[in-house]
């Protein structure tokens, strides 16, 4: 069985090697090659997790070393891979949303002409993603951290001939930049802490260091989580990064990459255990993220981009869930996976609704598009339902345990914690509902183009439709099942811990609470948009509408507080590179240039010159050395 | 050997004994000298026409089966721990002296195949010619020469001359008493001096070069000449241990007849520095290296290139072992002033050479900077020393081979084009050579992963340890501004725009190409791993004494 997971990471790399490199002759076959491969890579999973199944839940976890990749004395790199339960769960995830999107892009990226090249690189990803989440030390897990960077950059930047696809990678790639420092800051800091980086070492002794340290250690990986994951204050990329096709929104940049924060803080629990103000810090982003996140969702004309403020905020409250400790790994873990199929059919819904519509992305030209794309509207319909939290559906199981867990943490903090996931919950209700509506009901709003072409909204292929169809039943039923009997909570516990906290409000206040909120929300947005029309260009709207419509001014504050310092910073520098560093070179340049013209003209080409020069050559070589006698 | 007042006052009674030779030690040397007379012989007797293919395969074999004697010698032990002292104590077989006797022979070999091509040249009235003159002792420009080329003719002298040139530089490293120093000296010298004359074209440079060269070898000869008289005053004898047993007053007899020399050490000091400086001009150490320039760049450039590499491996052999085995007892008079020689050897070297315009003496001045970091090596005075200098000596010699193959390839109608000027954009017309010539170039510079990095880190890391800090920072200077040429050499051949009347790149036959080749690979294994060499070296880096 250890043989497997190799294999595990080598289909999808294997696929990515041969779509990359093959050239044209794979143009015809590559799509299918490359969703082959990543489904077989979801059937390997399903087999190793069925074996798991069958062991007893302490000794569950299988190794495998692969190589040694660096091994110095004392310095010990290998590539060798861990399966335990969270990284079970993490494997049928990935390769199981992101067949089910392989398959999807077929149909979506039918008319692209490098549509090979687009498989290859999501096959890249997978492979990445894979190695993040089976690596057994914290420096694969680095590999495959920035693996999926690479391939979330090249993926954004896909349609490189639009400025705006390009830019977005860029920035994507540039305040990834940031976490990923902090990443190897962290790792640096373990080694010179505990001597070595895989996991089971350093986990395992982590309470033996001093709390300073693992404060450190702490948030660095919260700093590193926080880049991949989009979390305030690096969550500046993830709405431009809806630049990239349809497909990697919902794989990458909904579904797996963005959550790799979450698995990181999880998976470094007994650091963070051991250092509680890292933890404070933790929830604290979270908390922000999961509010700043939603407000922005409300204000997004641009369907992607409102589902990508979602992402934000959900994505807080699992990193506000991990933050809790044992109390609240196992939900942070249940919401991303239950967000991973709800908030990947949303994804695959806009994508079939922006393909039905010229791409067209702005909601305000929608509208009463339920009856043209009825398979569309009930599959996105019950991803909305379970991302509000209805009862009964995925997204209430999972974000109810949130919001329990964080009144659970006890003392003031667990009161302003619980009330801002609350709130969070009413605020997602809200943005949830204002996107149903702009999208399916109410009347037609889109016209003819400036080339008097009118969209003709039709329901997609069923090479769309069906994955999104799976998706739905996941939305659907995930929760419930990983309710039944706590069987999530069992399941993850032998690697994160669990334990129940005291909260001060009961299970059934706390579950009254969540579907007021949720009654609030759906209630306020259909009164301001399902009751009148909905004009076809955005009205002013408040301070606050404006400022969230600019990401919250995120980039303003980005701007004024790194890039206008750093242009100074990068413009004195040249300044002193021009004058005195290119000032000392020139002027040694021309020194040695001197004398060198100087010194060539001993050379004058007489032998009697030369002879001369050996003469008085050999006079003082001779006197010299009688002189070192003689002091 | 230690009894020379005797030798003329041979008493009736006693018997005259026959010298012990122990041919089989010296076989490499023999063959050589063998096969380099036996090619006189050739020129005597065979047809012109017959002459060139004769000269050319009995070289190459002459030169494999002395390079299979050395390997024999050494896998018989002879390098490590049966080395031993032959000749009736002239000539020291020795670690060292093999691994540069190989040096030299695979120099030599390679040589022979630059100097063989003929593919260069335009066929002159239906004869390929080679870079040779025609007649070298006809007048250039005068009737003779004309007529000479109109027949077709060629100098195949130049492969005797080169196995006698060979010879003699493999005794020079191995030379274990003064007499045989200055012989071995004179033998490899002599047809140095001539090949240089020999260039088919620019006939008067190659002339001028050749008398140069001659008028201030022969000064510098009598230099250590000199030297050897004084030291053999002081010591009584002028063999190396004998030497230096008596300046570490081990030996304390005296001569009778050298009762008022003996033991003086102004004598020992002024002898021993002017054999140091004949080793020194040889080396084209600073202040004695003007004659490298325009002798490099006057001689054929086949030439040039075996010199430039041989020679330099016989000098530093001979002076390491002048060095190392004579004059350890002097250690702290000679090496202040060694200091001061490598110190202004690699800074003028590398600082002239920045003004330089044409490709050869830019060349020359490059390996009087290279002199200067061997001698960083000699100055160590350690075991690691010896061994760094011996795998420089190697990995110098296959780079500056390959560079002058280099050199003959790029032609206009004059000949070689070697002003730098012509040079440029060569890298856009024949990028395959203009790349070669690059890897060359960062060898010299030193760059990792080619040999120049691994000699040059062995030779400043032995020098370092043996307390020559400074000499190493020097050296770290001298070889950042000797980069500089090198690299302006290459932004030269690759970031310029061609120039209208180029020089054009000849297709030589597979003998400078295959020349050319090993000297890539060389340069690159060396480079890419040199730990292999570093160790054979290292195990060849104990001088018998």
């Amino acid at each position: 069985m250890e043989s497997l997971i190799g294999l595990l990471v080598g289909a999808p790399l294997l696929g990515a090697a041969v779509l990359l490199c093959g050239g044209r002759r794979l143009d015809r076959a590559g799509h299918w090659l490359a969703s082959v491969l990543a489904g077989a890579s979801f059937v390997l999973g399903a087999v190793l997790f069925f074996d798991m199944l069958g062991k007893d839940g302490e000794h569950r976890a299988l190794h495998s070393h692969l190589y040694s990749w660096v091994p110095v004395e004392g310095f010990q790199a290998d590539v060798a891979f861990q399966l335990d339960q969270l990284s079970m769960t993490f494997v049928l995830l990935i390769t199981g949303v992101g067949t089910l999107i392989h398959i999807y892009s077929i149909g979506y990226m039918e008319h692209d002409e490098r549509r090979r090249r687009f498989f290859g690189f999501l096959n890249l990803f997978l492979a990445a993603m894979l190695l993040l989440v089976l690596a057994d030390n914290f420096l694969l897990l680095y590999v495959g951290w920035e693996g999926v960077g690479l391939a979330s950059y090249l993926l954004i930047g896909f349609w490189q001939h639009k400025p705006s696809a390009a830019a977005a990678a860029k920035k994507a790639f540039l305040v990834n930049r940031v976490g990923d420092a902090g990443l190897a800051i962290a790792i640096f800091l373990m080694f010179t802490t505990f001597g070595t980086f895989a996991f089971a070492p350093v986990l395992s002794s982590a309470t033996d260091a001093s709390e300073g340290k693992l404060t450190a250690i702490g948030l660095m990986l919260l700093l590193a989580a926080c880049g991949k994951s989009a979390q305030v204050p690096l969550q500046s990329w993830l709405g431009d990064a809806m630049e990239g096709p349809t497909p990697v929104s919902a794989l990458i940049h909904a579904a797996t990459m963005v959550t790799a924060g979450v698995y990181l803080i999880t998976r470094s629990g007994a650091i963070f255990n051991a250092a509680p103000d890292a933890q404070t810090a933790v929830v604290v982003v979270g908390a922000v993220t999961l509010i700043f996140g939603a407000i922005v969702g409300c204000a997004k004309d641009d369907i992607k981009k409102a589902l990508a403020g979602s992402t934000m905020s959900q994505i807080g409250y699992m990193i506000l869930a991990a933050g809790l400790g044992p109390i609240g790994y196992a939900f942070a873990i249940m919401h991303l996976v239950t967000h991973g199929f709800f908030k990947a059919g949303l994804f695959l819904g806009a994508g079939s609704v922006m393909h039905g519509m010229n791409d067209e992305v702005d909601m305000r030209k929608y509208g009463g598009l339920r009856k043209y794309m009825p398979v569309t509207f009930v599959t996105f319909g019950l991803g909305y339902l379970a991302i509000i939290g209805f009862p009964g559906l995925s997204g209430f199981f999972s974000k109810d345990q949130i919001i329990e867990a964080a009144f659970a943490k006890g003392g003031t903090q667990g009161w302003i914690l619980g009330t801002v996931a609350l709130i969070g919950a009413a605020i997602t209700a809200y943005y949830m509902t204002r996107v149903m509506v702009l999208t399916f009901f109410g009347e037609k709003r889109w016209e003819p183009d400036e080339n008097g072409n009118e969209p003709h909204p039709h329901e997609s292929p069923s090479v769309m439709t069906i994955p999104m169809i799976v998706l739905a039943f996941g939305s659907v039923f995930a929760g419930g099942l990983f309710k039944a009997g706590d069987s999530f909570v069992h399941w993850l516990e032998p690697v994160t811990q669990h334990s129940h906290g005291d909260s001060p409000v009961s299970a059934a206040t706390v579950t009254t609470g969540t579907v007021v909120a949720l009654l609030l929300g759906v209630g306020a947005a259909w009164l301001q948009y399902g009751r009148r029309p909905v004009p076809r260009t955005a009205p002013r709207g408040s301070l606050l509408t404006r400022a969230a419509r600019r990401d919250l001014l995120q980039d303003d504050v980005n701007h004024a507080a790194f890039v206008t310092g750093g242009s100074y910073l990068t413009r004195s520098l040249v300044y002193v590179d021009h004058k005195l560093v290119d000032g000392l070179v020139n002027g040694t340049a021309a020194t040695f240039g001197g004398l060198s013209g100087r010194l060539r003209r001993l050379q004058n080409g007489f032998a009697r010159s030369y002879a001369v020069s050996m003469f008085g050559g050999a006079a003082v070589l001779i006197a010299a050395t009688l002189l070192m006698r003689a002091v | 050997m230690t009894v020379p007042s005797a030798a003329w006052t041979l008493a009736a009674g006693d018997e005259l004994k026959a010298p012990d030779i122990e041919y089989s030690q010296l076989l490499p040397t023999l063959i050589v000298l063998g096969a380099a007379a036996v090619g006189i012989v050739v020129e005597a007797f065979l047809p012109r026409r017959s002459r060139y293919v004769t000269q050319v395969v009995l070289s190459l074999v002459a030169l494999a089966a002395a390079f299979a004697a050395v390997i024999g010698l050494a896998a018989g032990g002879s390098a490590t721990s049966d080395a031993q002292i032959a000749g009736m104590g002239a000539i020291a077989v020795d670690g060292p002296a093999l691994f540069l006797q190989g040096t030299i022979l695979l120099v030599a070999l390679v040589s022979v195949f630059v100097f063989a091509e003929r593919r260069l040249e335009p066929v002159a009235h239906g004869a390929p010619v080679d870079s040779f003159a025609a007649q070298p002792a006809s007048v250039p420009g005068g009737e003779g020469e004309q007529q000479a080329t109109k027949a077709g003719w060629t100098t195949t002298e130049v492969f005797p001359l080169l196995l006698f040139a060979v010879g003699g530089m493999m005794i020079f490293p191995a030379a274990n008493d003064l007499l045989t120093l200055f012989i071995a000296l004179e033998v490899f010298s002599l047809p140095l001096y001539m090949l240089c004359a020999l260039a088919r074209r620019r006939r008067l440079l190659s002339q001028e070069a050749a008398v140069k060269y001659f008028l201030l070898g022969a000064f510098s000869s009598a230099f250590l000449l000199f030297g050897t008289a004084l030291l053999y005053g002081y010591a009584g004898t002028v063999n190396y241990s004998g030497i230096a047993r008596v300046i570490s007053s081990a030996d304390t007899t005296t001569d009778p007849v050298l009762a008022d020399t003996m033991g003086n050490d102004a004598l020992l000091l002024i002898g021993g520095a002017m054999v140091i400086m004949g080793l020194l001009f040889k080396v084209g150490a600073v202040p004695f290296h003007m004659w490298t320039p325009d002798v490099y760049q006057g001689a054929p450039t086949p030439v040039t290139g075996f010199m430039a590499a041989a020679t330099k491996v016989a000098a530093f052999g001979a002076l390491l072992r002048l060095l190392y085995v004579v004059l350890p007892g002097l250690r702290w008079d000679w090496r202040p002033v060694m200091w001061g020689v490598a110190i202004l050897t690699m800074l003028a070297g590398a600082i002239v050479a920045i003004t330089q315009t044409d490709i050869k003496r830019l060349l020359a001045y490059s390996s009087i900077a290279h002199a200067g970091f061997l001698l960083a090596g000699v100055i160590a005075t350690s075991e690691d020393g010896v061994s760094s200098v011996l795998f420089y000596l190697g990995a110098y010699s296959f780079v500056t081979l390959g560079a002058f193959a280099v050199v003959t390839l790029v032609r206009d109608a004059g000949g070689e084009a070697t002003h730098l000027s012509k040079w440029a954009g060569l890298g856009r017309r024949s990028p395959l050579l203009a790349a070669v010539f690059a890897v060359f170039l960062l060898a010299f510079a030193g760059i990792p992963l080619t040999s120049g990095f691994a000699g040059k880190f062995a030779v400043f890391k032995a020098a370092a340890e043996g307390g020559a800090g400074a000499l190493v920072v020097v050296g770290v200077i001298a070889s950042a501004i000797a980069a500089f040429f090198y690299l302006r050499v290459i932004v030269l051949m690759f970031f310029s725009e061609p120039q209208p009347d180029g020089p054009s790149v000849a297709v030589p036959s597979a003998m400078t190409t295959s020349a050319i080749a090993i000297g890539v690979a060389v340069t690159l294994v060396l480079g890419v791993a040199p730990q292999y060499f570093l160790d054979l070296a290292g195990h060849a880096g104990v001088f018998v004494r």
